[in-house]
């Protein structure tokens, strides 16, 4: 007789891993080696002879690296220690990411772009033996033209902000062609788009004008028409905004840009929960930019490597980036960018295996599964605001009553008014049960922010987790507040120390820097 | 090394706060209209706001309080430990908050938390400036007029703030103080003035929070926003330098020792006078008009007001600035109330805590707060600007 599998409680047990690992340059142990290279054999050195002889003395060390000396088996041990200290995308119900678009990145694509024709490719080879990499840059652009009603996409960019960045270069050259340079130089964006818009904008030397939501909670057209003038050289908004709140009268922007002659560019890192819906050529938007590593599922890859797609109209394409990969009959080619082209944005042209990945989802999916991907997204985000809204103490500001698209930017300030927790303190108590949230980008427009994006990739039984960790946290922080305050308690770390991060004289950001910074800071002994 | 179990934080609570609201009194100062209150069978809340405030914070928490009703008998029915302060001589006004105020910074409070409304942030204030103390200060809204920029939200969160700042994990920001004569809201007029500058424990908004770098705190925030409003500052012309912190830290930038609570006149990085009130105000802007800028007749380009936002409520004019009159302003600003010489400051975080409530324009003339009412470009940083709506206050 078999025993009975026993019961499980309403919500995980979870816990998480505590390791205490040094970091992995304390590791180091002289005489240890992770790979010990095989001597040349006698009769291979005879034929070839001295192959570093030849190295410049310009490209030798005049001492070893100070790299840490570790076994292989310890290696192994230090990085899956870590992995389990960690709550990352392929762990956990990771909805609580918004604006991130954290779904699921297919791993049949991470052996797509293992194989070898593709991961050993060179930049510098001739056209004639990457015709494959070609034909896979060209064919991307095809569809996210397609997908963009876009007339040219370039695919150099390595980032959402570098293609942002990319995108306000472009507005730049635009207006210098036109000898408008100095005459404009304000760019618009709102407080619910993403803040690399403005912060790209600040960095090209523009002024920047943030419009606040009105009264509803929709960019205020009426802001912007009083911020418009002959001196705008872009406006640069997201659309739906962080709030998962659509832009009713997008068009009405763009025109309004385009009347006083100033540029409209449309940031659809996340564009999850319009794809097949509506487009950025629709709107009369002038460029536009995708992140390959939220709608397109390619990983996150913690800070890289991402990809950025530009989208261009007509008449910014002589703006571009390049070379771009041609079609030539059956052949594929490069074509170097013209004399407007803003120059290169990357080393080469682009992160080729992102794209190959991005190539491969929507390959796969087709015109039909890109559309299902949004509809499923937001039915997804819906079907989740109706179990979030039914917790007391949440509430989702602005267009009351109205359905969002693919995320919502949520609030507990009635909760935080009625027991003083704050939304980062739910936040971290939700660790404990074993996933967690952001709450929102800066400044808190949205009072005690939490931002959930659910994406198409996790089960109605996962969405009804993830409330009822919320709905159980939030139970707490009426009930036994003082356990959410000294949360987590089931987590690899307590409280961490965010003084360090707010203070540039604390940063260390390499090894190197921490021990010249901090000669007698004690060194772990290696376990 | 601090002893662990030295109380830290200093609890004060004006027993007879918030008397006067639910009467209808417009207020609770005066011990007429305290009486009159009790007469109606008001119970004073500000006892039981702190103590809610209190059951934020760990149990047995050590808490230095006024004696009895000014903050004893509730710290030990919220299960913590009184240390209560002397003081010898109880007069049931606002003497007994100053009193006891200045007494829990002797004794090492780095922390006052306060029950009631503007009146006891004004003595709580003042209690300070006697100890020569710039330890943060926090309301318990318990109150009935809260113009202030230092209350929490709730009695929760005020609890919750306190023990953030004093777990080290709280950022400190600075917050006007304004108070209102009562005397005069009760005969119909609104004249609340700005009495001092404090400073206030918020949320940090974490860094690891963060997608993208903002200033880490506010004071690098207001400086910000002080060298985005210096940049736009222009040669010859004669600007009213509201009060406030956002326009004090601008004068600072400039090298400017000016009056954080009072309008002064600045020229071309130079202070002409300080303190001004609405007569010698009226008077700079004359002469700004009148060749007496330094650049000969007719090459002065006239005057320009610049100010931050005061208060809780988001203030633009005719609250804690009354020096900054319709007449003022009409004379600085023209006719038409030039909006390119009107230079408004304020932090981003100091924006979205307004909620998408409209900026608060009460000059006393409607009509010159309808023509100042629209969208105005507040300046948030260098280069940085929002446009955020204004409206007339019509008399709140």
């Amino acid at each position: 007789m078999s025993l009975p599998i026993a019961t499980k409680p309403a919500l995980r047990r979870f816990h998480q891993a505590r390791w205490d690992e040094p970091i992995v340059f304390e590791l180091d142990a002289p005489g240890e080696r992770g790979v010990l290279p095989p001597q040349v054999e006698p009769g291979v050195r005879e034929v070839v002879g001295d192959v570093l002889a030849d190295l410049p003395g310009s490209l030798r060390r005049p001492s070893a690296p100070a790299l840490p000396r570790i076994g292989q088996a310890r290696v192994l041990r230090h990085y899956l220690r870590l992995s389990q200290e960690n709550l990352g995308a392929d762990l956990n119900v990771d909805v609580g990411q918004g604006t991130c678009t954290m779904k699921y990145a297919p791993k049949v694509n991470d052996q797509l772009v293992a194989d070898p024709g593709l991961r050993d490719v060179h930049p510098l080879q001739g056209e004639e033996s990457v015709q494959g990499a070609l034909e896979i840059l060209w064919r991307t652009e095809q569809a996210l033209k397609a997908i963009s009603g876009m007339d040219r996409v370039s695919l150099h960019s390595t980032g959402g902000s570098s293609a942002i960045w990319t995108n306000v270069a472009m507005i730049r050259a635009y207006h210098a062609s036109r000898g408008e340079a100095e005459q404009r130089d304000e760019v618009i964006t709102t407080i619910f788009s993403h803040p690399s818009n403005a912060a790209a904008a600040a960095v090209a030397g523009y002024k920047v004008i943030t419009i606040h939501p009105d009264a509803d909670g929709y960019p205020d057209l009426d802001a912007l028409r009083a911020a418009l003038s002959e001196r705008t050289a872009a406006i640069m908004v997201t659309n739906p905004e962080d709030t998962g709140i659509y832009n009713p009268r997008i068009v009405e922007w763009v025109e309004a840009a385009h009347a006083v002659g100033a540029l409209a560019s449309y940031d659809q890192a996340n564009a999850n929960g319009i794809l097949g819906i509506t487009r950025a050529r629709d709107a009369g938007f002038d460029v536009c930019h995708f992140n390959l590593h939220k709608t397109f599922g390619t990983p996150h890859g913690s800070g890289g490597p991402g990809a950025g797609a530009n989208g261009v109209a007509e008449h910014m394409a002589p703006f571009l980036p390049g070379p771009m990969a041609e079609r030539d009959g059956d052949r594929f080619r490069l074509a170097a960018g013209g004399e407007l082209s803003i120059g290169a944005v990357s080393a080469f042209y682009g992160v080729i295996p992102t794209i190959a990945k991005a190539y491969a989802w929507i390959a796969a999916l087709g015109a039909p599964g890109l559309r299902a991907v949004a509809e499923t997204a937001v039915l997804n985000n819906n079907y989740l605001m109706s179990k979030i809204l039914a917790i007391p103490g949440a509430s989702a500001p602005y267009a009351t009553g109205r359905r969002r698209v693919e995320q919502v930017r949520y609030s507990w300030q009635e909760l935080y008014e009625d027991t003083g927790i704050t939304s980062e303190e739910i936040g971290v108590r939700a660790a404990d049960y074993g996933t967690h949230y952001w709450t929102s980008h800066h400044p808190y427009v949205v009072p005690q922010p939490f931002t959930l994006e659910p994406t198409e990739s996790y089960s109605r039984a996962e969405l009804d987790e993830y409330a009822a960790i919320l709905a159980q946290v939030a139970h707490e922080a009426r009930t036994d507040p003082e356990m959410v305050r000294t949360a987590p308690h089931n987590q690899t770390v307590h409280h961490t120390h965010h003084d360090d991060l707010d203070d540039p004289e604390r940063w260390a950001v390499t090894w190197r820097g921490y021990l010249c910074k901090y000669p007698d800071a004690p060194q772990h002994r290696r376990p | 090394m601090i002893n662990a179990a030295a109380p830290r934080l200093g609890l004060v609570v004006n027993p007879v706060a918030g008397l006067g609201g639910p009467a209808g009194l417009k207020g609770s100062d005066g011990a007429a209209i305290q009486a009159a209150a009790r007469a109606a069978g008001v119970l004073a809340r500000a006892g039981e706001r702190a103590r809610q405030a209190l059951a934020s914070l760990p149990d047995g928490t050590p808490v230095l309080t006024g004696p009895g009703d000014l903050g004893e008998d509730m710290t030990r029915e919220a299960g913590m430990v009184p240390v209560p302060v002397d003081l010898p001589d109880r007069t049931g006004t606002g003497a007994d908050t100053r009193v006891v105020t200045a007494a829990l910074v002797a004794a090492g409070a780095e922390l006052v938390l306060f029950a009631g409304g503007d009146g006891t942030a004004r003595d709580v204030a003042a209690g300070l400036t006697v100890s020569g103390s710039r330890i943060p200060v926090l309301g318990v809204p318990a109150g009935v007029k809260m113009y202030s920029a230092c209350f929490a939200v709730s009695p929760q969160a005020a609890g919750a703030l306190a023990a953030e700042l004093l777990a080290g994990s709280a950022t400190v920001v600075e917050a006007e103080v304004l108070d209102v004569d009562e005397e005069q809201v009760r005969t119909g007029r609104v004249d609340p003035r700005l009495f001092a500058l404090v400073r206030t424990p918020a949320h940090p908004q974490r860094s690891q929070g963060r997608k993208v770098a903002t200033p880490t705190g506010d004071g690098a925030a207001v400086a910000g926003v002080a060298a985005g409003l210096a940049e736009q500052l222009r040669p010859g012309v004669t600007y009213l330098v509201g009060p406030g912190g956002t326009t004090a830290a601008l004068l600072r930038r400039l090298g400017l020792a000016g009056t954080p609570l009072g309008v002064d006149v600045l020229r071309d990085g130079e202070l002409l006078a300080t303190d001004m009130d609405e007569t010698r105000a009226l008077a700079a802007v004359g002469a700004s008009h009148d060749g007496n800028c330094g650049r000969g007749d007719d090459a002065c380009p006239g005057a320009g007001v610049v100010v931050g936002v005061v208060g809780g409520q988001g203030f633009l004019f005719g609250r804690g600035n009354q020096q900054l009159s319709a007449r003022v302003l009409t004379a600085a600003l023209g006719g038409e109330l030039a909006r390119d010489r009107l230079l408004v400051g304020a932090t981003e975080r100091k924006l979205t805590e307004f909620g998408g409530r409209p900026l608060l324009i009460d000059t006393g003339e409607p009509g010159v707060d309808r023509a100042l009412a629209g969208m105005l470009r507040v300046t948030t940083g260098p280069g940085r600007t929002s446009m955020y709506p204004a409206t007339a206050a019509n008399g709140v």
